[in-house]
């Protein structure tokens, strides 16, 4: 009897040993609808073509519940190999040096296939040091754009293949669209990352000092500038008679596009599809506006989204896994199927021009338009993207003295300098910490 | 005299109650003990770095107008929910309590909005006074020409989540107030109506003193309310906003800790709050159960 055990024992021993498990990584996203599926769907394709590795993705909730999550894991020694972390989370995860592995290291320790050059360089420049090397992957990138409502054009005698290329005909549009009987001219989302962040990009203008942030801690917000002034002050002005409608925070305004009481909306390339889905009239997709006596504009747009970070501390055989997915996903085929699925942008110029060649664009021209706007030049230190800590209450300083300005409880001026003055002590709250 | 049960041995009472006592002790002792310590520091979220500050989070804290504000927004908000929820709620139960056709129905329908989940309270308020879509903010519009809208206007706002956590509220009140109203013994009020008394001369001078042990704990009970727990409406409704004109405490903790991951101050934040609940508890056990009765 106990030597039928043995051989059994035996045997089980020798059949794991064949039928090995494959390495499994725990993958923890914010994804949700749609986008959810898909990145199951990325996971899926991995796991179907090869046998030696599994990713797990596993959906945590909002981007901040996900990286709270994540947080917590970690302090408890359990952290997912692979999480995606918002972009606004980015400082703090690079700040947290002993907690993450950065990608470039990951890639060259494990010999995967990888090409820096490969992707798209504001894309990447958001994620990597000053030295260019990059820390963590790019996932899902996206851009600010104008969404404007075709036929209110028409109806306004406006031409809607003409969308305005200028603040000023834009704010003249604007006053028409509302002048032909519309609730009002424009709204916008994302008053930070739109209006603040991609404005001063657009023009070549500092949003931070030390390149945004780029070059150190001891950076600081300069972005009260005359510019904006001017551009604050106008949509102030325009809001008194509802030529300006206020949405709410983060991607609250929507409704007052897709319900056709603006003709004009800012919004994320990212929210493409469900623009689609509740939009009942045609609308197109321009270049975010500029002023044309601003030199050096357009610039470049900035990106908003999210990357995969790695964490530190998991064994070689995890880290193979991870380093044989980014490189999976990097390839052309599913980057093009994770950008023609989700509306997010491709992160390679290879998956750009495979989507182009697939004749994409023809049908859906409003994502080639955030490609390009993305792509109009070099980024310069004004606009390789943001990176400060904090920068989630920064933006949430913003919010609010935005709405107490429009409320009228505090002038533009005064409004534009409160931000920058306590957001300013914010900087320097984590610059304390990490010293 | 009471009767009391006497233990063989002394160990086993303590024993007895040792698996509660774990529980609170994990649940509840060592987390508020952790909010106490960790409210000294300031530290970066991933636990590197962790730098000793002795009280100045608190001080931090107290300097800022915006947390004073947040103080004020708290009570205006518990006190309005507070008072307007029970004021209805004593209203319908006093209605309900009498004898009618259908009495059951109307009861069963009066609490039923203590079942909905306090997030979907606020969606649905929500969706109802959305200044672009609501129904509510467009008739309010259309037909009485007021302009609705809360996402700027801060009293609006503040307005519209004492509505919805009220409502909510109001559910719960009625339960307690209609078991006060039915303990209220019938001969005392069939005495009065025979001595000559009116309904509202009834009703003032021997229903409302009777329920006035219901009315104090509900007071308690609403307050805690007020400020602690209607954290998903605030969130759901307006996240704080206009401004920081909605930002009630419980709600500035969160935002603070978990989104803006400052941990040292909001675990100052959460020892400040609990001591207020420390101190509502006390107020409760000491004051109202002992000096309030009839």
């Amino acid at each position: 009897m106990k030597r039928f055990f043995m051989t059994a024992f035996t045997l089980v021993l020798i059949a794991t040993a064949v039928f090995a498990e494959p390495v499994s990584v725990d993958f923890w996203h914010a994804m949700t609808g749609k986008n959810g599926e898909i990145v199951q769907a990325v996971c899926d394709k991995f796991n179907a073509s090869q046998t030696d590795y599994k990713i797990v993705p596993v959906f945590k909730g909002s981007y901040s519940d996900t990286m709270n999550a994540g947080i917590a894991a970690f302090r408890a020694g359990q952290a997912p190999g692979i999480i995606q972390v918002y972009e606004v989370g980015t400082a703090t995860m690079m700040a947290a040096k002993g907690a993450i592995k950065p990608v470039y290291q990951l890639m060259a320790e494990n010999k995967a296939k990888f090409d820096p050059k490969a992707y798209i360089p504001t894309i990447t420049s958001y994620y990597s040091t000053s030295k260019g090397e990059m820390l963590s992957m790019p996932f899902n990138s996206s851009t600010a754009v104008m969404y404007y409502n075709k036929e209110a054009f028409k109806k306004a005698g406006l031409d809607p293949e003409k969308p305005p290329v200028t603040w000023p005909e834009f704010f003249d549009y604007a006053k028409k669209l509302k002048a032909s009987g519309m609730e009002g001219g424009f709204t916008t989302n994302w008053i930070s990352w739109i209006q603040l962040e991609n404005f001063s990009a657009w023009h070549n203008q500092s949003f931070g000092t030390k390149s945004n942030g780029f070059d150190g801690l001891d950076t600081k917000l300069v972005f009260n500038t005359p510019l904006t002034l001017k551009h604050f002050q106008t949509i102030y002005d325009l809001s008194k008679d509802k030529t300006f409608i206020y949405g709410g925070r983060e991607n609250k305004a929507n409704p007052l596009f897709s319900s056709g009481q603006v003709g004009m909306h800012f919004e994320s390339i990212g929210g493409y599809g469900s623009m689609k889905a509740t939009c009942k009239f045609e609308f197109g997709v321009a270049r975010l506006p500029y002023y044309a006596d601003v030199k050096g504009a357009p610039q470049n747009s900035i990106i908003g989204g999210a990357s995969l970070w790695v964490f530190n501390g998991k064994g070689k055989p995890e880290y193979k896994a991870i380093s044989e997915f980014f490189a999976f996903i990097s390839q052309p085929e599913i980057q093009a199927f994770w950008h023609q699925n989700t509306g997010y942008l491709p992160i390679t110029k290879a998956a750009y021009e495979l989507t182009k060649s697939q004749g994409f664009y023809v049908a859906n021209p409003g994502m080639e338009v955030a490609i390009n706007q993305l792509l109009n030049k070099a980024p310069t230190g004004n606009s390789m993207g943001i990176r400060f800590g904090n920068f989630n209450i920064i933006r949430e300083i913003e919010d609010q003295t935005w709405e107490d300005i429009l409320a009228g409880k505090i002038s533009v001026k005064d409004g534009l300098d409160k931000m920058v003055k306590d957001g300013n002590e914010k900087l320097r709250e984590f610059e304390r910490l990490y010293k | 005299m009471t009767k009391q049960y006497e233990f063989p041995s002394k160990g086993l009472p303590y024993l007895l109650v040792l698996p509660q006592m774990a529980v609170v002790f994990v649940f509840f002792f060592w987390p508020a003990a952790q909010a106490v310590y960790q409210s000294f520091f300031v530290q970066d979220p991933f636990g590197f770095s962790l730098i000793f500050v002795g009280f100045e989070n608190y001080t931090k804290l107290f300097a800022d107008p915006a947390y004073w504000d947040s103080f004020g927004v708290s009570t205006v908000f518990a006190l309005s929910v507070a008072f307007s929820s029970m004021f209805i709620a004593l209203f319908l139960a006093v209605q309900a309590n009498r004898k009618m056709r259908f009495s059951s129905f109307y009861k069963t329908m009066l609490i039923w909005p203590y079942a909905v989940a306090t997030m979907v309270a606020g969606v649905l308020w929500l969706f109802m006074f959305n200044p672009n879509v609501g129904v509510i903010a467009w008739f309010l519009a259309k037909v009485l020409g007021i302009k609705w809208n809360h996402l700027l206007d801060s009293g609006q706002a503040l307005l519209l989540v004492s509505i919805a956590a009220s409502w909510k509220q109001i559910a719960y009140n009625f339960v307690f107030f209609l078991a006060g109203l039915q303990a209220v013994p019938a001969t005392l009020v069939e005495a009065a109506a025979i001595d000559g008394a009116g309904p509202g001369k009834r009703f003032w001078a021997i229903i409302f003193p009777l329920l006035s042990p219901t009315t104090f704990y509900l007071l308690v009970m609403n307050l805690v309310y007020g400020f602690f727990e209607t954290f998903p409406i605030i969130h759901q409704v307006t996240a704080g906003g206009p401004g920081t004109s909605t930002n009630v405490l419980v709600y500035k903790v969160w935002r603070d800790g978990v989104i803006n991951l400052d941990l040292g101050s909001s675990a100052a934040q959460s020892v400040v709050l609990m001591i207020l609940v420390i101190g509502l508890t006390v107020v409760q056990f000491r004051f109202i159960e002992r000096k309030v009765n009839y």
